[in-house]
């Protein structure tokens, strides 16, 4: 244990050491960033922007120890200690307690409800109107519960890297609220499949997703059966299903360019037939291997012959996938342009990639890789990532030190953006450059929401400079001492400073 | 400021004419609105070849029964049919008004949603570098004056198809698209000038962000007790508050409609819709496809309600990124395909057919043995649409679809002389 922690110190020190050496080699490159533009760096890409009393505690420290401990703490954050409010919020949500078995059980018994309303209506009787909507009814509040947790987590956790990774790692892996049981899954996949691997190991998130039925229901891999076997009680026949396969080599691991075919696709698709959920299950994981409805059949597949084996044939697929250069490349790439720009310098993909190479995927290392590289502390790199609807939210609220009290006109906000919570329809989750997000509408809702907020805060200009402190440039600063003082705040949060982290 | 005020004079007077009057008498003002289907919808379900043998046995459960039968296809000629859902078009097929292109699609053979969409918005399949959409160099080759509202995007996030140089504004979704907010107030839109003065796409971005949202809300309001189109009252758009998606598709659509017809200067407009990966159960007449299909085609009607008097000046393109299986698969859906119909609707459109090389559904005409094939690249459709339709000139064409494949051979049948 103090073996480990004086190893991370002394990471951590080499890690201001190269920031230092990053000052005096990037002339050409614009002046380095100062000790107070870091430490708010780090904040705003490692966290979700800085709150009264982390200027505070920056201010007391001053900005280089703050930094040096901050970056220390947030590659181990279960060190960290939970805020009591926010462990009593996360206690009182009955979603992070139940079991997939009791999970799917809800889910099942809405649908029974609501089939026998509909069955009643037929009849000419007047069910109630939330025997009808019985799904709705009992899928929203445990999307709500969900929500409620990874915003309260994003505003109040200590831990705010794990935040960012838990977001970054849960859009990775994508799975969509909207279908069918997927909604009342969702804490569970991302408490249990996502969370505990985001300073792991890849090759345990894979495996955790792959088997989670949150995953096994949205990709349709729970339907794929061998070509011609007659599933039991089923009256049609059934056959293969090839939308897992094809998005776990094109999105969560190769990459569309990672060099594999068509058949490819098919012939992963049949190694992964059987993985699915067990609709009995009372408790506990609801995966199950199903060897009846699996392809035995050899395949040959990425040009290997693969030879009929059961469960373990998609268990080999995800170790083979996971160790892939392809992947190694293709999140690196990803990596880099979500935390230090929309068009990431190729000597840090390349950095990134080559630890994943030789950490078999460690998450931590190649967390570490990218907190160590100077690209990430460069002048370039610096506010040049604009702020996606999430991120936007999360540190506007942060900054004004705005309590999580409802989290529904939250969540409608980002939805109107453009980027609901838990709603994205299709696998490959959201984007996070400015491509994606800068455009009149956005900058419509922004300003706002920046209107709104500084409204209902009552936060002072003065205070809320005093917290962004050295994130303001100066002419920021002179353009906003003009304007009338009602409309500071707003213009504040509006500032190309707060759009961009 | 002189430009901005150049163009409320432009878009307010005209001889003192409210505008949606110039419009009606002028009538030389070409709309090109692209509906993008993102998730792939079964082109075999919109378009069905009943008439082909293979149609039914590739699709025991999923396949529509032909013409005449319950619940059948609505029969275009002796090879296909229209899906039973989207018989709110079937009025403007009868009126020569509506065509398809079957058998279409991309010469890039991905099946991934994404880099499809990509190439289709691109509009250069196979290359992923480059960095516009073509919707964007369409608005900046244009033959005719700029203007902020000139292009408009629907929806949160700004699509790819319109990536680039040139200023497209966007109106938002859902009933208060339109309503007043922070950023029309004049001493906000001082401030932030200011404040954006060192960003120049900030800048730029609140340049047509005031500029489109001023001429939006003078066009909306322009007209508004003399210039509606027939059954403009008979759907309120409010009435579709906190309604979902699929339904509040027709709200949008007609908004969007409403305000290309009252807005002079608009030509261009893309908007997205959801929903069509459909891998499990997706029905036939009923069940999961038809209801969204019900939605969509009531959406387009809508739109064409909206355009009223424009729509005999306007083309409606609706593509999808590819194709789904001949085949259903295990679970009563589809997988992901090749060739796909792409609608064509409006009146310039010489409609009532379905045009295009038939490549069939015989094994060997199978892509990959598998999928419809790609007869028709999307590009030799829309490249008559851009010259005919909007007046582009060759050298301009080359710009928004480089490479394009050779001219194609029903492209003098695609729109009225």
């Amino acid at each position: 244990m103090n073996k480990n922690r004086r190893v991370i110190l002394g990471s951590a020190a080499a890690l201001m050491g190269m920031a230092m050496l990053t000052r005096r080699s990037q002339a050409a490159t614009g002046p380095a960033l100062s000790a107070d533009e870091r430490a708010l760096h780090a904040l705003n890409r490692l966290g979700y922007g800085p709150r009264p009393a982390d200027a505070a505690a920056m201010a007391e420290q001053g900005a280089d120890k703050w930094l040096e401990r901050f970056l220390t703490e947030q590659l181990e954050p279960r060190r960290l200690p939970q805020p009591a409010a926010l462990s009593e919020r996360l206690a009182g949500l009955e979603v992070l307690k139940l079991s997939q078995g009791e999970l799917l059980a809800r889910y099942r018994e809405a649908v029974k409800a609501a089939r026998e309303a509909r069955r009643e209506q037929a009849k000419g009787e007047t069910p109630s109107a939330d025997a009808l909507n019985a799904v709705r009814e009992k899928v929203r509040p445990l999307v709500q519960q969900a929500a409620t947790a990874r915003l309260a987590r994003g505003l109040q956790s200590p831990a705010q890297l794990e935040e960012v990774l838990t977001e970054f790692w849960f859009n990775h892996f994508n799975v969509f609220a909207g279908k069918g049981p997927v909604g009342v899954l969702l804490a569970d996949y991302e408490q249990h499949a996502i969370r505990p691997h985001v300073l792991g190991r890849f090759r345990d998130m894979l495996g955790a997703t792959a088997r989670h039925p949150a995953m096994l229901v949205y990709l349709d891999n729970a339907q794929s059966v061998a070509p011609g076997t007659a599933r039991p009680g089923a009256e049609r026949r059934s056959g293969l299903n090839e939308n897992y396969a094809r998005e776990l080599m094109e999105l969560h691991t190769l990459g569309v360019d990672g060099g594999y075919t068509q058949r490819d696709v098919t012939e992963l698709a049949r190694m992964l037939t059987g993985w699915g959920v067990d609709q009995r299950a009372k408790s506990g994981e609801a995966f199950e291997f199903n060897a009846r409805r699996h392809d035995s059949g050899g395949k040959t597949w990425l040009g290997q012959a693969v030879p009929g084996a059961g469960q373990s044939e998609g268990v080999r697929a995800l170790d083979v996938l996971a160790a892939h250069p392809a992947t190694a490349r293709h999140l690196a790439t990803k990596f880099a342009q979500a935390f230090v720009a929309d068009d990431p310098p190729a000597s840090l993909v390349n950095k990134l990639a080559d630890n994943f190479l030789a950490t078999g995927g460690d998450l931590r290392e190649f967390t570490r890789t990218l907190i160590r590289a100077d690209e990430f502390w460069s002048r370039e790199a610096y506010q040049a990532k604009f702020k996606t609807p999430y991120q936007y939210l999360l540190s506007s609220l942060r900054a004004l030190d705005l309590p999580l009290n409802n989290p529904q006109p939250l969540q409608q906000a980002l939805a109107q953006a453009g980027q609901p919570l838990y709603g994205a329809a299709t696998p490959d989750g959201y984007k996070n450059t400015a491509a994606a997000w800068r455009n009149p509408e956005a900058l419509t809702q922004r300003v706002q929401l920046a209107t709104t907020l500084g409204q209902r805060s009552g936060v002072s200009p003065e205070r809320l400079s005093n917290t962004l402190g050295a994130a303001l440039s100066e002419p920021t600063r002179r353009t906003l001492a003009a304007e009338p003082v009602g409309q500071q705040v707003a213009l504040l949060l509006a500032s190309p400073d707060f759009m961009k982290r | 400021m002189l430009r901005r005020q150049l163009l409320h004079f432009g878009a307010f007077t005209l001889g003192g004419l409210p505008v949606s009057l110039v419009r009606a008498q002028g009538g030389a003002q070409k709309e090109l609105v692209v509906v993008m289907l993102r998730g792939a919808v079964d082109g075999l379900s919109v378009v069905a070849p009943y008439g082909e043998r293979e149609y039914a046995a590739s699709r025991p459960q999923i396949a529509l029964p032909p013409p005449g039968a319950e619940d059948g296809l609505i029969k275009l000629d002796s090879l296909f049919g229209l899906h039973p859902s989207l018989s709110p078009l079937k009025r403007h097929w009868d009126s020569g008004q509506l065509a398809f292109v079957h058998a279409s699609g991309s010469p890039d053979p991905t099946r991934s949603h994404f880099d499809a969409q990509d190439y289709f918005e691109s509009g250069t399949p196979g290359r992923k570098s480059t960095p516009d959409g073509w919707l964007n160099r369409l608005l900046s080759t244009l033959p005719g004056e700029p203007a902020p509202t000139r292009a408009i995007a629907q929806g949160s996030t700004p699509p790819r198809i319109f990536a680039g140089t040139a200023s497209v504004a966007s109106l938002g979704l859902g009933p208060n698209a339109m309503q007043r907010r922070a950023i029309d107030n004049p001493q906000m839109q001082a401030g932030l000038a200011k404040l954006y003065a060192g960003d120049a796409q900030l800048s730029s971005t609140l340049r047509d962000t005031t500029e489109g949202r001023g001429e939006m809300a003078k066009s909306m309001a322009s007209g508004m007790a003399s210039g509606m189109a027939p059954g403009e009252r008979s759907m309120d758009p409010s009435a579709d508050a906190g309604a979902p998606s699929a339904r509040s598709f027709a709200a949008d659509a007609r908004r969007l409609g409403t305000l290309i017809r009252k807005d002079a200067h608009t030509q261009l407009a893309f908007t997205a819709v959801g929903g069509w990966d459909t891998h499990v159960n997706q029905g036939a007449s009923r069940g999961q496809l038809a209801n969204r299909l019900a939605s969509l085609g009531e959406g387009l009607d809508a739109l064409s309600l909206g355009l009223g008097d424009a729509l005999k000046d306007t083309v409606i393109v609706v593509v999808s990124e590819f194709g789904r299986t001949l085949r259903q698969n295990g679970n009563g859906g589809t997988d992901h395909g090749r060739g796909n119909v792409m609608w064509l609707l409006g009146g310039p459109v010489a409609g009532g057919q379905v045009l295009g090389e038939w490549p069939g559904l015989d094994k060997p005409a199978l892509a990959d043995g598998r999928d419809l094939a790609v007869a028709t690249d999307f590009r030799q459709v829309l490249s008559p649409l851009l010259q005919r339709h909007l007046g582009l000139s060759e050298a301009a064409l080359a710009v928004v679809f480089p490479q394009a494949p050779q001219t194609w051979r029903y492209a003098d049948k695609l729109t009225r002389a």
